[in-house]
């Protein structure tokens, strides 16, 4: 399985589509930083602007690498799941268009070692994708804009909230968000590996994949009761930003936060389980299609 | 000399259309064994079933006297194959596809077999270039090398010759040839041209929609005193019975609406007499010169264009 796996890395290392991904993300937080570095503090204004009166806050400070990160992801977490339907959609199919397939399935290993090395190695992308993320977003941010308390917005209900995170309380959660993005996209993986089982080149199941995400983003986002009760906790589009969880900081009856705490830590827990439980159901689903499938091409 | 491989009473269908229908035919050790019929005869998903790629209907498949759907995986292991094109990893090298593919038939790779197996078919000076800049005929030379670099004792080519130029063929053939003779392989070759069967098989099947029209010793069956009867009746099915019965030694099948008879021709006489002392009424007895020349009508039908009515 070790050596299956190996081979799938490599070929996807020596595919030029894979650094695609590693380009854009680069791109992307290039841009931000070069923004936030030339005007960040419009920026602030802006979103401080219900607030101006109420906070007094230091808006040298309160744009730092931490600050950066979060709002780099914020946006980039939503663009990802195109990027890892580049490579997972094509784990099945690409190989059909090539005509390599049928070379492939008849040396001896099973239909199910070669969807779970596949899967396995389109899991090690994404994980490698986000390690980038967590390079370029975090780290290089930090070393541009330097580190201090990070401040985030929220919107709770009909109120907005400003969260102040102490430094020394924010590694932690940046390391369990960069973890739970890594599940939440690797159902996205999932889902583009199924559909690949079912086309003959990329380009179909790296759209469907896109197409199925925009619509149940949409449907996460529609507030209708009936929607609300029956659908949108089987989505997983709904949980897809459940990293930010973990800056929803706990406070105390004073309203001061409790350094090291998660407001709400069951639904977070929840959220995992249902993500996890979208994993294992398409790949399931996937290594059942697969292993009955007819190879015709 | 063993029995290699096995195929008893295989089917498939794809929809209402059926690809292949009751096969049954039997590869020995050391054989080369010619796949014939036309286009869409039947072959290559006959040939994809014994490799696994697609599932019979119904059917078994023995492959050193293992079942293959029960060991596919020991079966695959000594086994080697080129299916139709041979395609690679494109943005990979010569030496980088033959390693992935032989680590995966389980080999423990050394750059010393890689170059060797590499040199064998002629391609050890562009080991390092990228598959996508190789000719057809190159690509289908490294195909080979992938098919035989675990060694494998049953070797299936699919239209191995398909793309080639002349001297691609030449070489294809001679291939062949070293596999049995020196190397003591059996090979499986397909294909839809009688001559190249004819040059490089010891025995052979031909099937046409799917089912066996004649099998036997290529050189036997090109014999042209042997004979190709197609039999119409009134009762196909009670007087395929009985042919069965009474000339166990004539290879007989139903086809659609008739009976092939693969049969000397001085037993035609016998056959319809046998037939009328029995009751069955013989509406048509249609011997074909030869074999050669029953596979030539089967292509010829399948290529004749009829003209528009006016």
């Amino acid at each position: 399985m070790w050596s299956l796996l190996q081979i799938e890395l490599y070929k996807i290392s020596k595919r030029p589509r894979t650094f695609i991904a590693f380009i854009a993300i680069a791109a992307i937080v290039f841009i931000f930083q070069f923004a936030f570095k030339a005007d960040g503090e419009s920026y602030m204004n802006l979103m401080l602007q219900s607030v101006n009166d109420t906070f007094e806050i230091d808006k040298s400070k309160a744009i730092n690498g931490y600050f950066m990160c979060y709002i780099i992801l914020n946006t980039l977490l939503i663009q990802v799941p195109i990027l890892v339907a580049l490579v997972a959609g094509d784990a099945i199919s690409g190989e059909a268009n090539m005509g390599t397939l049928r070379l492939l399935l008849t040396k001896p290993v099973s239909r199910t070692q070669i969807i779970l090395v596949k899967f396995l190695a389109s899991f090690i992308y994404t994980v490698t994708l986000l390690i980038w993320m967590a390079i370029t977003a975090l780290f290089i941010s930090l070393f541009i804009f330097g580190a201090d308390d990070m401040i985030i917005f929220r919107v709770k209900g009909d109120e907005s909230q400003i969260l102040q995170i102490t430094q020394d309380d924010i590694m932690w959660r940046y390391l369990a968000a960069f973890c739970y993005a890594a599940i939440a996209l690797t159902v996205i993986a999932a889902l583009a590996m199924l559909l690949s089982v079912y086309a003959e080149n990329s380009i179909g199941p790296i759209i469907a994949t896109v197409s199925i995400v925009i619509v149940c983003t949409v449907i996460s986002n529609i507030s209708v009761p009936i929607i609300d009760k029956n659908v949108k906790p089987w989505l997983f589009t709904s949980y897809l930003v459940g990293w930010k969880g973990f800056f929803y900081i706990a406070t105390n009856q004073d309203g001061e936060p409790i350094k090291g705490s998660i407001e709400n830590w069951g639904a977070i827990r929840n959220s995992l389980y249902i993500l996890l439980a979208h994993i294992f159901i398409l790949l399931g689903i996937t290594i059942a299609v697969f292993k009955r499938k007819d190879i015709l091409t | 000399m063993g029995v290699m491989l096995e195929v008893q009473n295989l089917n498939k269908k794809f929809g209402d259309i059926k690809a292949v229908d009751d096969l049954s035919f039997t590869v020995n050790e050391g054989d080369v064994y010619g796949f014939l019929g036309q286009n869409g005869a039947g072959k290559s998903t006959t040939i994809r079933m014994l490799l696994t790629l697609i599932r019979p209907d119904s059917g078994t498949i023995k492959v050193f006297g293992k079942n293959l759907s029960e060991q596919r995986n020991e079966v695959l292991r000594q086994t080697g194959a080129v299916v139709e094109r041979p395609d690679l990893y494109k943005y990979l090298s010569a030496y980088d596809n033959l390693s992935i593919f032989a680590k995966m038939s389980g080999v423990k790779v050394t750059r010393k077999l890689i170059m060797d197996q590499l040199d064998m078919v002629g391609l050890a000076d562009r080991s390092t270039s990228k598959a996508k800049t190789f000719s057809q005929g190159m690509k289908q030379r490294l195909g080979i090398a992938v098919a035989l670099v675990h060694n494998p004792r049953l070797i299936i080519l699919d239209e191995p010759t398909n793309g080639l130029d002349p001297q691609g063929i030449a070489d294809m053939r001679s291939l062949i040839g070293n596999l049995s003779n020196e190397m003591g392989k059996t090979v499986i070759v397909s294909s839809h041209l009688l001559n190249e069967i004819e040059q490089v098989a010891s025995r052979m099947i031909i099937i046409n929609k799917g089912r066996k029209i004649a099998e036997g010793v290529v050189a036997e069956m090109l014999d042209p005193a042997h004979t190709i009867v197609q039999l119409g009746t009134t009762d196909n099915v009670k007087a395929l019975s009985l042919l069965l019965d009474k000339f166990p030694d004539f290879h007989a099948s139903l086809v659609e609406d008739t009976i092939m008879l693969e049969m000397s021709k001085s037993d035609i006489p016998k056959l319809i007499s046998t037939l009328s002392l029995t009751g069955v009424e013989i509406l048509s007895v249609q011997p074909r010169h030869s074999l050669e020349n029953y596979f030539l009508s089967l292509t010829n039908a399948e290529n004749h264009v009829e003209p528009a009515a006016n």
